[in-house]
């Protein structure tokens, strides 16, 4: 029973990392069509606007210092403030080009974002210290479970919840899921495109930015490639979900989450090594069984 | 019909080809009579990365489908070469669980390089029947799925692949001319493919899927056709780079080289092969003179140079500006064609050629 709990808490902690990703994805994909490859990098960004700018293998903390309070909307806010303004000097620019177009200029500004750290950093991982207290267990029925990764799940409920209440209760969310449905007809019936898109860019900068404070705080290091991995598994959820739709991507996230954790319990000893290959294959059967995503929306659907 | 009345379309695209491998030629021996060693060792690399974009444009260009995959195939094939012509005496030691029919084989390199794309051909024979059925953003991830796929069973499959870590000793037998030779029969592979019976029939499903359809084409059947022709282009690609560098291993094929290659499509024109040679060289010219800035150029006395690291954000940035510019491309898409080749000048008009070829075979 404690193992089973134990498996429930990684799944969900890790499901929760891929579901804040996709989300963000999803948000900027259902107003503009674009798959933000930049998004992975968004999350190095963030973690490393805690440090100061040094070669040195010893993190000199910054922003890091200060306290949680301020910490935390600091770094959202850096989240935020990246994301919109990579719309406003790179993607607004790209409104009308077809997707392949968009996905590369998105990659382009990643690699320009991730060789910036570079300059300031180095590649060399860092350690950084922030709430190491967290990683301490509790007990829930029986099951030694760390603190992070209860506060993780916590965190991605709150998120969950407070977005869908943005997206349902207030005249900006309509206006977003307005032109997530069908953007054109959005703009026709008086949303504002610059607005709406902005905003997306803005929750999803912050989302970015609540992940990289989680990454960092778990794994105790800030390391360039820590966002790249987050975002290829979120952006295979996005489509799994169903493109456009933000439950699907939220679902999907915990979905791939839980399948990942699980094999690694399941499988045989000797083909542990070998368990991403048995996620990505589950993720092949996903997509030709279901090649529109799980959870896709109506509108998604091609007419003829 | 009226394809008997007008010259054929071989006639008519085949200035294309040629310009293309004459600028190849050029390049190369342009290279050999600079003559330095790491200048050509630039070249050969820029080569091997045109292999590698017109192979990937056979599928991408042809069916408007992105691949993120294709690396793998590059993969298959490096490692493949690397298993047929390691000397037998190497491979009992590194590589302990080779079946016994390659532990004990040495095959030259030609027939080694063939199989290593047909190996990677095969591959793709298998999963593309499977793949094949999506479009779109789907394909484009279950492709993705496939390189990590890929990657993970090389990195872990130790007896056979030596891990994650690299396999050493392959023969070093690539140089410049094989390169060039073998950028040359990617090319001409290419054009063969998109002005062949499939590669007409698969622009149009790219372009009109409905009424392809509707005109009787099998557009998953096409994309197939073309997923087979480019793997064992990238397979031949990948086995020519084992060569070169006489070291693989695997994260040397994985998302690194899979976006650069796809940036360099895009950059220089997706649905054209002129955009994926000319965006090859356009990208690799702009890498190297920025890593010659970085290294410090001598101007009388004073020294310019840029800080490292300069030259990837350089690059990044070159890439945006010029896709805000030409978003379809630096060739927008469209061959080069020599307008005074005599059967075109018959025609009408200096139009692009294979934009309107779909339209034709249609009729």
């Amino acid at each position: 029973m404690t193992a089973v709990l134990q498996i429930i808490f990684d799944a969900l902690s890790l499901g929760s990392l891929y579901a804040i990703g996709a989300l963000g994805i999803a948000l900027i994909f259902g107003v503009m069509r674009l798959v933000n490859f930049a998004h992975g990098d968004y999350i190095s960004f963030c973690v490393f606007a805690m440090l100061w700018p040094s070669i040195d293998a010893a993190a000199v903390v910054f922003a890091g210092n200060l306290p949680t309070f301020i910490l935390i909307p600091l770094i959202l806010a850096i989240g935020a403030g990246i994301s919109v303004l990579s719309e406003i000097l790179v993607f607004r620019r790209f409104r009308n080009a077809n997707p392949a177009t968009m996905m590369i200029a998105s990659f382009a500004l990643g690699f320009v974002i991730k060789h910036f750290l570079l300059m300031l950093f180095s590649s060399r991982p860092k350690s950084i210290d922030l709430w190491s207290n967290l990683s301490l267990p509790v007990e829930i029925a029986g099951a030694r479970i760390p603190l992070l990764q209860v506060i993780t799940i916590i965190i991605t409920i709150v998120i969950l919840i407070g977005l869908t209440a943005f997206l349902k209760r207030t005249r900006f969310g309509l206006e977003m899921r307005a032109a997530a449905e069908n953007f054109t007809m959005a703009r026709m019936l008086g949303v504002k495109a610059n607005r709406v898109i902005m905003l997306a860019f803005a929750i999803s900068g912050m989302l970015a930015a609540a992940i990289g404070l989680i990454l960092a705080t778990q794994s105790g290091t800030a390391d360039i490639q820590m966002g790249v991995s987050v975002m290829l598994v979120a952006f295979i959820a996005t489509v799994i979900g169903g493109l456009g739709s933000l439950p699907g991507a939220v679902i999907a996230g915990f979905l791939i989450g839980g399948v990942s954790v699980l094999m690694q319990v399941i499988l045989p000893l000797d083909a542990r090594p070998f368990r991403d290959a048995f996620v990505y294959a589950a993720v092949i059967a996903c997509l030709i069984w279901r090649p529109q995503g799980l959870f896709a929306p109506k509108s998604a659907k091609q007419r003829v | 019909m009226t394809v008997t009345q007008r010259s054929s379309l071989l006639a008519r695209t085949i200035s294309t080809p040629i310009i293309l491998i004459a600028i190849l030629i050029a390049i190369a021996l342009l290279a050999k009579f600079v003559g330095s060693g790491p200048f050509s060792r630039t070249i050969v690399e820029m080569f091997i990365r045109v292999m590698l974009v017109a192979g990937l444009y056979i599928f991408v260009g042809n069916s408007g489908v992105i691949s993120f995959g294709h690396i793998g195939f590059m993969c298959i094939g490096a490692y493949a070469a690397a298993w047929f012509t390691i000397p037998p005496a190497m491979k009992g030691v590194t590589l302990q669980g080779l079946p016994s029919f390659l532990a004990h084989a040495q095959l030259p390199f030609l027939v080694s390089t063939a199989l290593a794309g047909l190996l990677a051909a095969i591959f793709a024979l298998i999963v593309g029947r499977i793949m094949m059925r999506l479009a779109g953003i789907a394909a484009s991830i279950a492709t993705f799925a496939m390189l990590a796929v890929i990657n993970v069973v090389y990195s872990n499959w130790d007896s056979v692949t030596g891990g994650t870590g690299s396999i050493v000793g392959i023969p070093f037998y690539t140089g410049i001319w094989t390169a060039l030779g073998g950028a040359i029969l990617v090319v001409i592979i290419a054009y063969l493919y998109q002005i062949s019976r499939s590669g007409l029939a698969l622009r149009a499903g790219r372009d009109e899927a409905t009424a392809a359809a509707a005109s009787g084409i099998d557009i998953v059947r096409e994309r197939h056709i073309a997923f087979v022709i480019s793997a064992f282009t990238i397979g031949v690609a990948g086995a020519i780079y084992g060569h070169f560098l006489g070291v693989v291993n695997p994260d040397a094929f994985y998302l690194g080289v899979t976006f650069i290659t796809l940036s360099m499509l895009v950059v220089g024109g997706m649905n054209s092969l002129s955009g994926a040679v000319i965006g090859v060289i356009v990208i690799s010219t702009i890498i190297q003179l920025l890593r010659w800035l970085e290294k410090g150029i001598d101007l009388g006395g004073a020294t310019l140079s840029i800080p490292n690291g300069l030259q990837e954000i350089t690059i990044g940035l070159v890439m945006i500006v010029i896709l805000m510019f030409r978003p379809a491309g630096l060739t927008r898409n469209r061959e080069i064609v020599w307008r005074f080749w005599p059967v075109k000048r018959a025609q009408s008009a200096a139009e692009p050629v294979l934009r309107n070829e779909h339209a034709q075979a249609r009729n």
